[in-house]
């Protein structure tokens, strides 16, 4: 067997299960993904996945608040949770003689947590200080608005941390509401990978997870933005030096046709495309970088796409650079130009050049170098493949995702630079310092 | 995809067994260690430059000339250089500190030759091109703009200067300040890389899908042609000798525009090759690091829920390197928290740790040391701080026992050695200044 293949079985209760067997080394890791993210959040409960999250941690009545911590690290377990627009997930990685605790500790919270009251309300203290680290940066500030502006009826219209309104207003009885709507067997996936055998793994998941009731029917979103006919512009001023430029594009989702054209597009003009398999090379070659930086009206330039469920954004950023000593041009100035630049480089790219074969071909052999650098890790293996399955609907997106960046034509691209780079679908997002 | 057979896999453990240490003509350190598993290699080192050979009026001299090596080197232009790493996936990066300069760098096994090649030109012969230089300064200072306004920033600033007298080495910041790095001219960078950089006590890690020998045969070829500069002296620590805080030195910084504030409270800490580094690290970890943070994460952020985040750090260095509780809070519950985080330094110094806490923390880093050996890069890390502490070949063959051996007691004059719940710096940074 190739031991790099992944098995996907889905249980009787709806449980989704894929294991993958990876012998590199002799740790293992146990992600489990809920299908719920803020993207289920309607206005006045929002945050409270993450919330969520935070109080799948303060117990159960077979680990009490604090036990699960101990127990995963006596045994030098590396473990985390994080929640995002589309999902929440968490995970542990250990030693692989060890990951039979993370199905025992998974099994547990997925329907036992305590959510106790006193609890809550130390979390919301947490939750807020949280949030209010995340508003010490301009750059959260920033994107918070122009997200805000470029949804109008999406819930991609809120972050994930929630408006301050209502984490101070979101009740235990909320919390336990949410917890049990969206976390049972039919709406989680589970992902294993590692050093084990493939076969005990999964009969080991059965046992564990296989009597779980399947738990109710999920709502779906069925929430569409509409159409955007003109540019979008919000600014945010406050405190410092920096001035920052957000410009963030409707996109399409990770499904749709043009996702990897568009990440083929993105790799030519930020260098970055979407993150996948965690790449870590720069992108000083990049068409936006040669506009912006080299020609020192910016000190840094990066963005791009990343995989949804439902269409998003593809985004530039760009952190203004300080002014030269003794000139003094306003941080408004400064931003124009900024702005200038990009325009001036993306009409030239749907204009004149247009992505080339080098660029293309530059993107596929980045990605290969991205897949290998992530390869060795268990932890970024079963991270991408639960991903995988619940923004894309299947593993084999990760699985295919070379093979679909190597299908991409020039044609393709240039069809999705003229329709995605359109500025009446666009929103445009500036930090204004010196408050 | 990759197969992997159990004969390629290595042993767990890198030791003797495995790994090449080899001392090049011109002193140059090699260390590799072959894993064949994936088809990446990772190539980390070190030169011994650091902030410890710039002039305090020169602060951020070693980062900024680090930061240049690469704007353009050999036969290439800046980019040059970039469109060569970026364009095969690959990374390579300089960084300076107090007393090292380090290299981090990754590619596919096929572009090694071109990256130990763009390794020896940086190194070797920079160009350090004018044009370059200005930009990389706009770049430097806008992140040091940026940084004046982040609380983390500047109560790590403050702490140190509060911890540490003003001519000591630690009581600086080694990335210096808009005025420091605007006064650097492209001369001092020049005369920096020829004065100080050389290849006597360098070393180079590499990791990955490669022939021990033939990686000895190229770097011979490459960097072993390199001379040693003239007059490259050794840069023996030669710091001033350090006096225990007397008494509790405070300062708040007002920063406009945030939510919350950051703090940090700590004192100087051992020197890495102090016999009590070992317990100190051990008291670290039970203080703020296990589990969630240990017991300042039990305390200020699950049970009062002061805090996001409140953990300690131990930092390693040759001299003796600041050992801290950061925190961040709402700026009301500032005195609170500081209250809290004393109370769990006071325990630490009053009471002996329990047998059970001791017995779970020695689990938790004995058993978290497979995690850190799965990847590439995690491997290259480790044999780097390994050579540059002289700890060793075998060090981390060693490593279970050396933690298991740590009593309760040598915990115990460890912390009572370094801290002090009355006697500490604490630098405030926020919103408001607290009374």
């Amino acid at each position: 067997m190739d031991q790099h293949q992944t098995s996907c079985t889905v249980l009787e209760n709806g449980l989704t299960v894929l294991i993958r067997e990876m012998h590199h080394a002799p740790v293992a890791t146990f992600w489990i993904y809920y299908r719920v993210g803020s993207r289920n959040e309607a206005s006045g409960i929002t945050g409270i996945s993450h919330w969520t999250e935070h109080m799948m941690f303060k117990g159960t009545p077979t680990f009490p608040s604090g036990e699960l911590d101990r127990a995963l690290a006596r045994l030098g377990g590396q473990w985390n949770a994080y929640t995002s627009f589309d999902f929440t997930a968490y995970y542990q990685t250990m030693s692989a003689s060890d990951i039979g605790l993370s199905l025992v500790i998974e099994a547990d919270r997925m329907q036992n947590s305590l959510f106790d009251p006193a609890e809550v309300e130390a979390e919301r203290t947490v939750i807020i200080s949280e949030r209010q680290g995340l508003e010490n940066h301009p750059t959260f500030l920033l994107s918070e608005e122009v997200r805000a502006a470029a949804f109008r009826v999406h819930p991609y219209h809120h972050t994930v941390i929630g408006n301050m309104a209502d984490l101070e207003t979101i009740t235990r009885e909320d919390l336990y509401r949410h917890y049990r709507s969206y976390y049972c067997p039919g709406n989680a996936v589970v992902v294993v990978a590692g050093d084990l055998n493939g076969e005990r793994m999964l009969a080991q998941v059965e046992e564990r997870f296989g009597r779980l009731e399947r738990g109710p029917t999920i709502r779906p979103v069925n929430s569409h933005e509409p159409e955007q006919r003109g540019e979008r512009r919000v600014n945010v001023e406050g405190d410092g030096d920096t001035a920052y430029l957000l410009m963030s594009y409707r996109a399409p989702n990770v499904s749709d046709p043009d996702y990897f054209p568009l990440v083929v597009l993105g790799s030519a003009l930020l260098g970055d495309s979407d993150g996948v398999a965690g790449g870590s090379t720069t992108n000083k070659s990049s068409r936006l970088y040669k506009a912006l930086v080299e020609t020192e009206l910016a000190a840094g330039v990066d963005g791009g796409l990343s995989p949804s469920i439902d269409p998003a954004l593809y985004s530039i950023s760009a952190t203004v650079r300080a002014p030269e000593r003794g000139r003094n041009r306003s941080p408004i100035e400064r931003l124009d130009l900024v702005e200038s630049a990009i325009d001036a480089e993306i009409a030239r790219l749907l204009e004149s050049h247009p992505v080339t074969e080098t660029e293309l071909a530059c993107a596929i052999k980045r990605a290969k170098a991205s897949f290998a650098f992530g390869s060795d890790s268990v932890t970024d293996q079963g991270s991408w493949l639960g991903l995988s399955q619940v923004v894309a609907g299947s593993h084999t997106w990760f699985g295919g995702y070379l093979d679909n960046l190597q299908g991409v034509t020039l044609d393709d691209v240039a069809r999705v630079a003229a329709r995605y780079l359109d500025r009446r679908r666009r929103t445009v997002g500036r930090y204004i310092p010196g408050r | 995809m990759i197969r992997v057979a159990e004969n390629q896999r290595p042993q767990s453990v890198p030791g003797p067994q495995d790994v090449v240490r080899h001392e090049l003509p011109n002193g140059i350190v090699v260390l590799v260690r072959e894993n064949h598993v994936v088809p990446t290699v990772s190539v980390v080192g070190a030169l011994q430059v650091g902030s410890i050979n710039t002039q305090p009026s020169k602060e951020g001299l070693a980062g900024f000339t680090a930061a240049a090596l690469m704007r353009g080197a050999g036969q290439r232009t800046f980019a040059q250089v970039f469109e060569a790493l970026e364009s095969v996936g690959a990374s390579l990066a300089f960084g300076a500190g107090s007393h090292a300069t380090t290299f981090s760098g990754q590619c596919l096994v096929e572009d090694l030759d071109l990256l130990l090649d763009l390794l020896r030109d940086a190194l070797y012969t920079p160009a350090f091109p004018a044009d370059q230089i200005r930009k990389l300064r706009g770049e430097i200072i806008t992140g040091l703009q940026i940084q004046a306004h982040d609380t983390r920033h500047v109560s790590m600033n403050d702490f140190l200067k509060l911890a540490y007298p003003a001519e000591h080495l630690y009581s600086r910041n080694p990335a210096g300040s808009v005025d420091t790095v605007s006064a650097i001219t492209r001369r001092d960078i020049v005369n920096f890389h020829h004065r100080y950089y050389g290849p006597r006590r360098m070393i180079i890690v590499v990791v990955g899908d490669v022939r021990a020998g033939e990686v000895l045969k190229k770097l011979e070829a490459t960097l072993g042609r390199w001379s040693a500069a003239p007059g490259a002296p050794d840069s023996q620590l030669s710091l001033p000798p350090l006096q225990p805080l007397t008494a509790a030195h405070e300062k708040h910084a007002f920063v406009p525009g945030k939510s919350q504030s950051g703090l940090v409270l700590g004192a100087p800490g051992p020197c890495r090759s102090d016999p009590d580094y070992r317990a100190a690290r051990l008291a670290n970890t039970i203080l703020g690091v296990f589990g969630l943070m240990g017991r300042l994460g039990s305390e200020v952020r699950d049970r009062q829920g002061l805090a996001y985040y409140a953990y300690s750090v131990l930092r390693v260095a040759p001299g003796p390197a600041p050992w801290f509780v950061t925190a961040g809070v709402s700026p009301d519950n500032v005195s609170r928290a500081v209250a809290s985080i004393r109370d769990q330094v006071r325990r630490m110094q009053d009471d002996i740790v329990p047998a059970e806490e001791l017995a779970d923390n020695q689990s938790f880093l004995v058993g978290s040391l497979p995690l850190d050996l799965e990847t590439n890069d995690g491997v290259s890390s480790l044999l780097l701080t390994m050579e540059m502490y002289n700890l060793g070949l075998d060090y981390l063959q060693r490593y279970p026992d050396m933690m298991r051996e740590i009593t309760a007691e040598q915990i115990q004059a460890a912390v009572r050695k370094y801290l002090d719940a009355d006697r500490y710096a604490l630098a405030v940074a926020g919103p408001e200044a607290a009374a």
